[in-house]
């Protein structure tokens, strides 16, 4: 069986965040694999320990992206690619399209992705990846169960459970709760080093800028605005009322 | 020379299993004075515990520099590479003195850890730092050694499958030099105990579980001799230098984890209106304390890097001991001191760790002992010991 896992290295989230110039500040910012990348990496390693097979990673980033994709090679992926070009960076339907052109380099049987990466949140990427192979996709599992040509998974719809089933080959991605990672054998680290890291350019992929320009852009980012102390309304709870009413149109104009 | 990706790449790989083992859960061990089994077990199946076996042997086969870098990563994180650093380097007596067949059958396991081997029997009541004076002996009779005498301080017996143990088998008024007549037998712990062999736990003022070991006619096969009889005590001592490097890097991993809390502490504690942190008295002694520390991390890589080309570091590996417990131990003085009241109470994980770093002080090897050596072999002053 073979396996893609596509995966991004995104800030760690429970470290303090600093945006400069509308970017967040990465010196001083550590990096980790996107934790539901993870799982899918751990998914995909299992699968391969079940069927056989290969587990290639990819990952659409800068060169520092490197570090995680050996870490995902410590903990059993076989192989790793890397769109490290500049020239294919951009949005979701760009990071969409170079990951197609990897995909079709190879007869993928199954391809696990994040649910969403906790940088950006958009969980966009391995749907609009499904749409643009033309596979069926089944998205935040909680369980996948391979049985011959058949996939079961167990999905979180919202906190209720959805059973969906589709056949090979298929794209499905991760919501926590899927596994536990393992942590990367000491000896995984070691043979991580000698296994193939392949860099890949817009040339290499046949693909022209033109092909995968993106479609959206970002203005601004910034961190959410430290909560304020509330306003506790004082006074005779009809006037309470009026208040409030009023406050909510014309202070916080949630109504309208 | 070690691969600095490699290094970086262990370093994130302990960190990560470490990260699952916070503050609260060494003080409750600490509490309890339990052993640390959870994360022993997590660390050794991810093989970190066999950096220095080699691939032959299952092992990850890698060097001290990196395998100080994985004990020095625990230290670091706030918990306590002591309970299972040894496994790490006890197997280095089979390793370079045992038989091929005595390799073959012990390593892998131990690689594996399906065998624990990290109790390493020297200390004695009466003869403390004076090894070769020993007093445990081991009598050959037939295909088997008995061995009769006391042991003291020795840790993880508990915890150990395996023993290292250094015992006179020529008494010292046979022997030309003191050094000779001693030899090491692998003990097999799980079969020793209540038959000659009694261990008795030490409460310590840490969570180390030590103990103290009785001997009555125990029978260990003769087979188990590691190398060859009466040669124990050079086999011990090649082994020091490693110990010594390994320690160091514990220390410098205890001394970057006390500098980081009391920076913190410095930077969010205010008292007079303003952080503590911004006082030179409060400032100046943090930043004294991560020079030591940084010094004795340069001395600490340069031992490691002369040991790991084979090339002789007795001197290095001593000093670095010593810089790296000094350091450590002023970094754990230091933050103790910024912490003010706090300092003491448990939740803080400071006076857990202001004690465990205090350790190294006095063992394996005590700071008088290491000064001893270096005025003697280094500078050449008469022998003071
Ligand atoms: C928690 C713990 C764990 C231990 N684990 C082990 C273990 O697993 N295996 C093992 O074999 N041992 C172990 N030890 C023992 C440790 O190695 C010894 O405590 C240490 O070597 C010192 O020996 P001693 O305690 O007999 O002190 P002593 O030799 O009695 O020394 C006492 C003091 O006198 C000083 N001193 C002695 N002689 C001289 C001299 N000539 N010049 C100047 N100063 C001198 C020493 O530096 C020391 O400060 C452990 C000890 C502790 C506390």
């Amino acid at each position: 069986m073979n396996i893609l896992v596509c995966l991004k290295q995104t800030f760690d989230t429970e470290e303090r965040i600093v945006v400069e110039n509308g970017k967040v500040k990465e010196d001083g910012v550590k990096f980790v694999i996107n934790p539901y990348d993870e799982y899918a990496v751990e998914e995909a390693i299992r699968l391969k320990e079940q069927f056989g097979g290969e587990v290639t990673v990819v990952s659409v980033g800068p060169s520092r992206a490197e570090e995680a994709l050996r870490t995902a090679l410590a903990m059993g992926a076989d192989e790793a690619i890397l769109a490290d070009d500049p020239a294919l960076f951009g949005d979701e339907y760009t990071v969409a399209k170079v990951l197609a052109a990897i995909a079709r380099q190879k007869n993928y049987d199954i391809i696990i992705a994040g649910n969403q990466a906790v940088d950006d949140g958009s969980g966009q990427v391995a749907v609009r990846l499904a749409e643009e192979l033309g596979i069926p996709h089944i998205s935040t599992l909680t369980k996948l169960v391979v049985e011959g040509n058949q996939v079961t998974g167990h999905r979180d719809a919202e906190g209720d459970e959805e059973i969906v089933t589709a056949t090979l080959p298929v794209l499905v991605t991760a919501q926590q709760g899927l596994n536990d990672p393992r942590y990367p054998s000491l000896i995984g680290i070691r043979k991580a080093s000698k296994k193939p890291l392949a860099h890949v350019t817009l040339a290499d992929l046949g693909l022209s800028e033109e092909d995968i320009r993106p479609r959206t852009e970002i203005v601004d980012t910034f961190l959410p605005k430290p909560k304020e102390a509330g306003r506790i309304l004082q006074g005779e709870l009809q006037d309470q009322v009026k208040e409030l009413v009023q406050a909510l149109i014309q202070v916080e104009k949630v109504v309208g | 020379m070690a691969d600095p990706a490699l290094v970086e790449e262990l370093r994130n790989g302990v960190r990560k299993i470490c990260s699952r083992f916070p503050g609260s859960y060494w003080r409750d061990l600490d509490a309890r004075r339990a052993y640390p089994e959870e994360f022993v077990d997590e660390l050794t199946k991810a093989g970190y515990l066999a950096a220095l076996i080699p691939e032959e042997y299952g092992g990850a086969g890698l060097g001290v520099t990196e395998a100080s870098v994985i004990l020095e990563e625990i230290n670091r994180s706030g918990g306590n590479a002591g309970a299972c650093h040894a496994q790490m380097y006890t197997m280095g007596v089979i390793l370079r003195h045992g038989s091929e067949e005595q390799k073959r059958r012990y390593l892998p396991e131990i690689a594996a850890g399906r065998l624990r081997l990290q109790a390493f029997g020297v200390t004695e009541p009466t003869t403390g730092s004076d090894t070769t004076q020993l007093k445990t002996t081991a009598v050959r009779k037939g295909d088997r050694y008995i061995v009769n005498g006391q042991k003291v301080f020795i840790s993880r017996t508990e915890h150990s499958d395996l023993m290292v143990l250094l015992v006179r088998t020529t008494p010292l008024s046979e022997v030309k030099k003191r050094t000779e007549g001693l030899s090491v037998l692998l003990v097999d712990l799980r079969e020793a105990v209540g038959k000659g062999l009694t261990i008795r736990p030490i409460r310590t003022m840490m969570n180390h579980s030590t103990t103290e070991l009785f001997f009555e006619d125990l029978e260990v096969p003769a087979e188990n001799l590691i190398g060859e009889e009466g040669k124990g005590f050079r086999y011990i001592l090649d082994g020091m230098n490693a110990e010594r490097i390994l320690i160091a890097a514990e220390c410098i991993g205890d001394g970057r984890w006390f500098i980081d809390k009391a920076v913190r502490y410095a930077k969010e504690r205010v008292v007079f209106g303003r952080p503590i942190g911004q006082n030179q008295g409060v400032q100046f002694p943090i930043a004294r304390a991560h020079v030591q520390v940084e010094a004795a991390d340069l001395m600490r890589f340069r031992a490691a890097e002369l040991y790991d080309a084979g090339l002789p570091c007795g001197a290095e590996a001593n000093m670095a001991k010593l810089l790296a417990a000094d350091a450590s131990w002023e970094a754990a003085n230091v933050a103790l001191q910024t912490h003010g009241g706090f300092g003491f109470a448990e939740e803080f994980d400071v006076e857990r760790k202001f004690r465990e770093t205090r350790l190294y002080q006095v063992a394996p090897i005590s700071t008088n002992l290491i000064l001893s050596y270096v005025a003697e072999h280094v500078l050449g002053l008469p022998r003071s010991y």
